[in-house]
């Protein structure tokens, strides 16, 4: 299963992570189209009643999917069907605790392996309750950490231990989809993460531009985008896969550029 | 007193170092507010252990305050009961004396204020100099307000929009104190919602803004450290009753949202085998209508706001919505300590509806002269299946934990009258 995520990270040049949120919009459709305009990782946001990490364009994201009936088992169908037109293309489920611990952790993670994910990235688990995480690893799938502008050194190794499939720097303090952190600061923490992990450092929170991706890719393992993808989503509706896919692909000719300017 | 947080069996040894009541508590908030978290439990140790801390705390509690409140007789309401009770299978004489912890006479009108107290002098003595805070009812968020100025701090109230229209008073004594009212339109728009949205205030500005949460709840420390601030209630009623009595009640009741004031009067009798407690949640329109917000009777375990705790959830883990005529009570959630000592088995929790909190908010008015906060009609309301039932010798203490004038316009509203 790890193979899946580890092969989207190549030395060569960064990964484009991408993010949307599972029952907002055509979802099968816009994943379909993340893929074409060339995203390498999926992550599939998990709809919560209470997203309080997030910001306001994947808030409204979360409730529109509830709204419209999504549950648990229609995102798991989502992933599943995923997984069978795209069998190389890595799928991240990501979200809060109290959905993706149900009923049980052991059987979310089962049923989460069933579909076809290959990692999580539960928002509001940190390392200090691992515990709680275990049985995703037990089934294969990956457990992607969060580091922060406030994991300092001392912090870090408990951050590092049990992670897999990628590091995710979320590179400000605040939620997601509003301000970007300056680029220095972004090169210092990567530097940093880098040098205690060999997983892949994926960058995240306020990245909207191809300008801002390609920054980024010069440095990092990958970049994710989502509030910018989820608001396209909310803006067009049933129509937003050709949307979503233009855009994509200005952002993976960016991230692809990046790497060629260093070499 | 002996200090019981010493004997190993005792029930007031938790939290474990990892903020564990059991299987409920802990601390399950972002990576970003992680080392904040760690700090704010290390700073805590500190203050704890430091006498200077402990004398600003009691002082403030005496001549800001207002402590110690008094433990009043209520001898009115106990008269009724014992005029309606039935006689024990011995003819014995039924109705139990019933004592009022009087938190409403605090400063604020309310039991928030000893919590807040406690908590702005962590603030400070961290160095942070930015206040924020959730509130439902307004109580916490004027408790907050009343604080921060008294220390000269910034300070942002996050606040359910449909709490600011029903509470309308409250929200403007805040801005009298120099709060900043911040009404959020998300979700329900009520105390959940604004949780929500202070907690994605403080992870926006970790750096110099303290959160002082207003119940026993949320990530460890906090359901901690908030319960022993407000363990002032129930240190204070211990020594009360021996005085008055020379014995400790036989019962203790309190209402529970998140649960703050029942922790802060349980916790110092927690040890004390033949002290009863009842935790009264709000039964809203009745379980059976699933209006309501009590997540110990009609909820299950999962993780919200930084901790495990029982819940109002849906099989997929989805919050479901409150309901009580209570804004202090309408939140989908109750502190880790509470659904503890639930399944330990140590306190009883009851639900009382809109309507039974209705008629023991009159009586109680009418009987004592006492306006009490809806809050505390909950915890007034299991006077009438429990006074009656207990022997004439016997002694119960209600928190009465807030006054009532924040809810005349819900209530005149209840009762059909225009005001």
């Amino acid at each position: 299963m790890a193979s899946r995520l580890s092969a989207a990270f190549p030395a060569d040049r960064a990964a484009l992570v991408t993010f949307v949120t599972a029952g907002d919009g055509p979802t099968g459709e816009v994943l379909d189209a993340l893929v074409a305009g060339g995203a390498d990782v999926i992550e599939l946001g998990m709809p919560f009643t209470d997203p309080m990490a997030d910001g306001p364009a994947i808030q409204a994201a979360n409730l529109r999917a509830l709204a419209r009936g999504t549950r648990t088992a229609d995102v798991l169908a989502i992933v599943k069907g995923f997984r069978v037109r795209h069998p190389d293309v890595p799928l991240v489920l990501m979200g809060y605790a109290n959905t993706m611990t149900r009923p049980t952790p052991t059987a979310f993670a089962e049923a989460a392996a069933r579909a076809g994910a290959d990692g999580v990235i539960i928002v509001d688990i940190p390392p200090e309750e691992a515990g709680e995480v275990a049985p995703f690893a037990a089934n294969g799938i990956d457990v992607i950490r969060l580091a922060t502008p406030t994991t300092d050194a001392g912090r870090l190794p408990a951050v590092l231990a049990g992670a897999s499939g990628f590091l995710y720097y979320v590179s400000v303090a605040g939620i997601t989809g509003l301000q970007q952190a300056a680029q220095a600061s972004i090169e210092d923490a990567v530097a940093r993460l880098k040098a205690a992990t060999d997983l892949p450092v994926a960058v995240g929170f306020g990245v909207r531009t191809p300008e801002q991706a390609q920054a980024i890719a010069r440095v990092a393992d990958g970049v994710v985008v989502g509030s910018a993808i989820v608001e396209l989503v909310g803006k067009h509706g049933v129509d937003a896969p050709e949307h979503v896919r233009a855009y994509i692909h200005s952002l993976k000719a960016a991230v692809e550029a990046a790497r060629k300017e260093v070499a | 007193m002996t200090d019981t947080t010493t004997l190993p069996n005792s029930l007031r040894n938790l939290p474990d170092e990892h903020g564990h009541f059991g299987q409920f508590g802990g601390r399950f908030v972002a990576e970003t507010l992680m080392p904040l978290i760690l700090d704010l439990e290390r700073e805590y140790r500190a203050a704890k252990a430091d006498p200077a801390f402990q004398a600003e705390f009691d002082d403030l509690m005496e001549h800001y305050v207002g402590r110690p409140s008094p433990l009043y007789f209520a001898e009115r309401l106990t008269e009724h009961y014992r005029a309606s009770a039935a006689p024990g299978p011995n003819g014995e004489r039924r109705g139990a004396k019933i004592y009022f912890k009087r938190e409403e006479l605090n400063h604020t009108g309310a039991h928030k204020i000893n919590n807040c107290i406690g908590q702005i002098l962590l603030a400070r003595r961290m160095g942070k100099t930015r206040i924020i805070a959730e509130t439902g009812a307004g109580q916490h968020g004027v408790a907050t307000a009343t604080v921060a100025a008294r220390f000269g701090l910034p300070c942002v109230i996050f606040m359910g929009a449909k709490d600011v229209e029903r509470q309308k008073p409250n929200v403007f004594r805040m801005k009298l104190l120099g709060a900043e009212v911040h009404p959020v339109t998300s979700g329900a728009e009520t105390l959940k919602d604004a949780m929500n949205e202070a907690l994605r205030d403080w992870v926006a500005n970790v750096h110099d803004t303290f959160y002082i949460i207003g119940t026993a709840a949320g990530p460890h420390p906090y359901p901690e450290l908030v319960r022993d601030f407000q363990s002032v209630i129930g240190t204070e009623a211990r020594e009360q009753i021996q005085k008055a009595e020379g014995r400790l009640p036989d019962l203790l009741i309190a209402a529970v949202g998140g649960g703050s004031n029942a922790i802060g009067l349980f916790h110092p009798f927690l040890d004390d085998a033949g002290v009863a407690m009842i935790g009264v949640e709000a039964a809203g329109h009745g379980i059976e209508t699933g209006q309501h917000a009590a997540s110990l009777t009609g909820g299950a375990p999962g993780i919200l706001h930084g901790n495990r705790t029982y819940l109002l959830q849906d099989e997929d883990g989805q919050i479901t919505e409150a309901h009580s005529i209570s804004a202090g009570l309408d939140y989908p959630g109750i502190g880790p300590e509470h659904s503890w000592l639930h399944e330990s088995g140590r306190v009883e929790y009851l639900p009382v509806t809109d309507q039974q909190a209705l008629d023991a908010f009159q009586l109680c008015c009418e009987l004592e002269g006492i306006i009490p906060a809806l809050e505390s009609s909950h915890a007034l309301a299991a006077l009438e299946s429990k006074a009656r039932e207990m022997r004439e010798d016997q002694i119960i203490v209600v928190n009465v934990s807030g006054r009532g004038d924040k809810d005349i316009f819900t209530v005149a509203d209840a009762l059909g009258v225009q005001l």
